[in-house]
């Protein structure tokens, strides 16, 4: 029976075999030891029609329950227009290579320019690549980038207010790449300055890497860090929420060298963590070390302006064993998400998503204190991210609110759990968690008297 | 609106606004943010409205070619057809809203995807265990060799530093070593365009942590010496990691595991049909045999002895962590969806289908350009230029670059030029199973028509594209002064 994608009619594959000079299509494979060459059934369903493809994933998705999320640690539920599907479903953009003809690609190469131009505004630096796996690779890469900028230089300090699967994801890299990695401990919530400065003195760090807004979702102060750490002749690494950066302090202004981070903030839906998109941003000075594709701008053969990739001389492709990384595919599809969802939002918008993320988020904060059941925690300033002391235990508080079809209370050791709002919550929403957290105290109390009762 | 030349940001206008938000009733803003903690200013963003931002978009797609438009035989890529279905349930609303990190028992028709991609991706390669976390090819590369060296580590044997790549290999190889902390040894392939096995020989000793593959290699040939290499490398106590950027050819035919390769990648943004998006996102997820499975980077998804459940696990003795969460799920889905459209009938014949189009557009141009290596090829193979390419006069010569920007001309993607580095005008040519015998025909009778245009006005090649939305790019310009943002 004929199948969709493949259009050979047996006449077709007779012509084909013919001008080979071979017989049949057996012969194709007459290179291969004749006991390489499978011949069982492979353990794969049989051929679905689009029907029963769609019911399948009817049935997978009943196995998922659907959450109000209150929780980031890495992803957070942002809405995301529906003009940003609309443009990324475009097959000439979805179906089209890394654009390494220019003349055909150039609507590739200017919205990755676009995109160069939007982050490297956000994050205050001067330059950006075109993107990064995720997160917590493009701080992986920032952090060999930082010991291959200061040369001779091979340890690096991560702050312990990092994301965990950051902290994680970096010290992989740096095992096998031979960087030894000092985390650096932290102080009411906050990485630790004096500590900081204190490793700094042994005169071989190359890089240090500390968030813009840290896991328990502090917004840390990062005053005297680039004094501290250039006198050290290494590179300041600031971690960002690139939609944050819309209102927060941002790394150029921090006197970053370089910004690394995860754009799924911007128009990326949570996909069940991926494909998400890093970035990477840097000083002007250190435009040459950057990781991955750059795109610049140029003339044609006419003088007409056009885009093209750039300093490939730092790439895998040129440069092999000597590239500044591995990297060759991206998540170049995920940037024109962010391109397009920030040309929405605009200045204003992205002000607006950030003050009803922070509202909500303080709206919650304080009717979670209301109830008497949590304690603050550090009390320092937070966006739409924060954690809060449980008097609850933490295993039954999570289940009361899944039981309400809330995602929330989100472990961050001990009887520390993390809440987020972002703009896409109601009040509705918010005032159900507290209902939830309410009433799981009650079901305990009863637990409790009922235990004693017996 | 061919040619379309405006840049997002010259669309702004102050005071414009595309985006559209509730009203704001929360008593307190981001203005509250303590003032040595907020930015200065506003990010400079376009203001543009949504009517606005869509034509702009729009008009800009119009000036690219992906695989929905037309022929597309790009070396080591597998431009392949996209399938919409794949789409469709990539985007199922049931798995876009769901957070990483939420409970198991919330996700198990996720991790039922991922498990049983899983174990499909295990009996199509003959590899017991796959981790789908890695992002890209050759962040599968660099996790395929962190097991490897996390292997020999394990066992005691730290002076394992070494990797050998064949000089053919991809760019990604020696890079993924390097960033992995290997030292990087070529070996040469002899003219027939196979690693040579007297020169690998000699470099086999205790300090050669494995072997990086591709099969067929670069030259779209098969190695035919793989026995021989498997067992020498083995014995020398090495691991043999396969490069799947080529496993087109064999999907459904020959199996990694069955050639002895211990570690592999695939790229299912090749293979399994995923769009590639202009660049990414892609997946490359990584198969072990079962001594190595221990070693897999965390998380991995299990299944709980007591309820069957599928869980999240973490593994302290594996690799580590290489990714946020599990990979870049929504394209997992789409290779999941692949898969079962294609079924057991038909990966069958996808990988013969591909090495039938190679095959038949080579014989079909050989007599106008250079087969370096006269052989059975697999899913490509690669010219060295065109025969008569008026060599030596500087005012006529035509090179592959020429060739390649003509083909634009005639409504064809280039293929991959300048790769493999064995040739000087190497022309890396892969049609893919998804292209009738007409198109194939198309591009052959382009091809013909273009050698022959190489002698009768080479002006024509050299000064070419003349239909393209932009032509020749300088990019000694763009390099040596870089404009990189607006």
């Amino acid at each position: 029976m004929g199948f969709a994608y493949f259009p050979h009619t047996d006449e077709d594959i007779r012509t084909m075999l013919g001008r080979i000079g071979l017989e049949s299509m057996d012969g194709l494979y007459s290179d291969v030891p004749e006991d390489m060459i499978f011949k069982g059934d492979f353990e794969i369903p049989d051929a679905m029609s689009e029907m029963e493809i769609r019911r399948r994933f009817s049935e997978l998705a009943a196995k998922n329950v659907g959450l109000s999320v209150f929780c980031g640690a890495g992803a957070y539920d942002h809405y995301s227009p529906s003009v940003v599907q609309a443009i990324v479903s475009r097959p000439e953009f979805l179906t089209s290579y890394t654009p390494y003809q220019a003349e055909v690609s150039q609507g590739t190469l200017r919205y990755i320019f676009e995109f160069q131009s939007m982050m490297a505004g956000l994050t205050g630096m001067d330059c950006s690549n075109a993107s990064m796996y995720d997160g917590p690779t493009s701080a992986a890469e920032s952090v060999m980038m930082s010991v291959n900028c200061t040369r001779k230089k091979s340890r690096v300090l991560l702050s312990g207010t990092l994301l965990p699967q950051v902290i994680e994801v970096v010290k992989t890299y740096c095992k096998f790449h031979g960087i030894t990695v000092t985390e650096i401990p932290y102080k009411d919530g906050c990485t630790d300055l004096e500590a900081v400065r204190t490793e700094l003195q042994a005169g071989d760090v190359a890089g240090v890497l500390v968030p813009g807004i840290n896991r328990f979702g502090i917004i840390e102060d990062l005053t005297g860090y680039a004094d501290a750490v250039h006198a050290a002749k290494a590179l300041l690494i600031v971690y960002s929420d690139p939609s944050a950066l819309a209102v927060i302090r941002t790394p150029g202004e921090w006197g970053a060298d370089i910004a690394c981070g995860d754009a799924q903030t911007l128009g990326i839906p949570l996909n069940f963590g991926g494909p998400y998109l890093g970035f990477l941003c840097c000083r002007q000075e250190f435009v040459r070390k950057l990781p991955g594709r750059i795109v610049g701008e140029t003339v044609d053969a006419d003088g007409k302006r056009c885009y093209v990739l750039t300093l490939q001389a730092r790439e895998q492709h040129i440069r092999r064993e000597k590239a500044t990384s591995n990297i060759c595919s991206n998540q170049s599809l995920m940037a024109l998400y962010v391109t397009v969802y920030l040309s929405l939002m605009g200045p204003q918008g992205m002000k607006k998503v950030n003050d009803l993320s922070y509202g909500g988020a303080h709206y919650l904060h304080a009717e979670l204190l209301k109830t008497g059941l949590f304690r603050e925690a550090f009390g320092k300033p937070f966006l739409k991210e924060f954690v809060l002391h449980s008097k609850l235990p933490v295993e039954r508080l999570q289940k009361a609110l899944l039981d309400v079809g809330i995602f929330g209370a989100l472990s961050c050791g001990g009887d520390l759990v993390s809440f987020c709002v972002t703009e896409n919550r109601t009040k509705e929403e918010i005032d159900r968690v507290v209902s939830a957290v309410i009433r799981c105290h009650i079901d305990r109390c009863r637990d409790i008297v009922n235990a004693n009762l017996k | 609106m061919k040619y379309y030349d405006k840049l997002i940001f010259e669309l702004s206008k102050e005071g414009r606004t595309g985006f559209s938000l509730p009203e704001n009733t929360w008593p307190e803003t981001a203005d509250n943010i303590p003032d040595g903690l907020k930015r200065s200013g506003y990010p400079d963003l376009p203001q543009v409205s949504e009517p606005d931002v869509v034509r702009h978009y729009v008009n800009l797609s119009n000036m690219n070619f992906g695989v929905d438009t037309g022929f597309y035989p790009l070396g080591s890529c597998t431009m392949k057809y996209n399938p919409k279905i794949n789409e469709e349930t990539a985007r199922h609303p049931g798995f876009a809203n769901l957070h990483p990190l939420q409970p198991d028992e919330t996700v198990q028709g996720a991790l039922q995807i991922y498990s049983e991609l899983s174990d499909w991706l295990c009996s199509l390669t003959g590899m017991a265990a796959f981790t789908l976390n890695p992002f890209a090819g050759a962040h599968g590369e660099l996790t395929g060799l962190m097991i490897m060296r996390s292997y020999h580590m394990s066992r005691g044997d730290f002076k394992r530093t070494r990797i050998i790549v064949p000089d053919s290999a991809h760019g990604t190889n020696p890079a993924s070593a390097a960033v992995c902390g290997l030292e990087v040894v070529q070996v040469r392939s002899t003219p027939q365009g196979v690693i040579d096995i007297d020169d690998l020989r000699p470099l086999l000793d205790d300090t050669v942590a494995g072997i990086m593959m591709t099969n067929p290699n670069t030259l779209g040939l098969f190695e035919t010496e793989i026995r021989e290499i498997e067992a020498s490398v083995h014995a020398a106590g090495g691991l043999l990691y396969y490069d799947g950027a080529n496993m087109n050819a064999l999907l459904g035919k020959v199996r990694p595991g069955d050639m002895g390769f211990d570690i592999m990648h695939l790229n299912l943004h090749k293979t399994f049909s995923t769009p590639h998006g202009g660049g990414g996102p892609g997946a490359g997820p990584v198969g072990v045999a079962a001594r190595l499975e221990h070693l897999l980077p965390s998380p991995v998804v299990g299944k709980s002895p007591e309820t069957g459940k599928l869980r999240t696990e973490t593994r302290t003795q594996g690799a580590g962590r290489i990714s946020g969460f599990m990979g870049n799920f929504g394209v997992l889905m789409k290779a999941y969806t692949y898969i079962l459209s294609l079924g057991n009938e038909n990966v069958r014949k996808t990988g013969p289908f591909s090495v039938l189009a190679a095959n038949y557009v080579k014989e079909s141009l050989k007599d106008r350009y250079k087969l370096p290596v006269e052989s059975l090829c697999k899913h490509e193979f690669v010219f060295d230029g065109l025969r008569e390419a008026n060599a030596g006069d500087p005012d006529r010569e035509v090179t592959t670059l020429d060739v390649a920007k003509r083909l634009l001309d005639y409504g064809f993607h280039a293929p991959t030029i300048y790769f493999p580095l064995l040739f000087h005008q190497s022309i890396m040519i892969e049609p893919t199973e998804t292209e009738s015998i007409e198109t194939l025909d198309a591009f052959i009778g382009a091809m013909r028509t273009i050698a022959d245009e190489a002698v009768s006005d080479p002006d024509l090649l050299r000064s070419a594209p003349h239909n393209t939305p932009v032509r020749r790019p300088d990019e000694t310009r763009a390099a040596t002064h870089p404009k990189l943002k607006y």
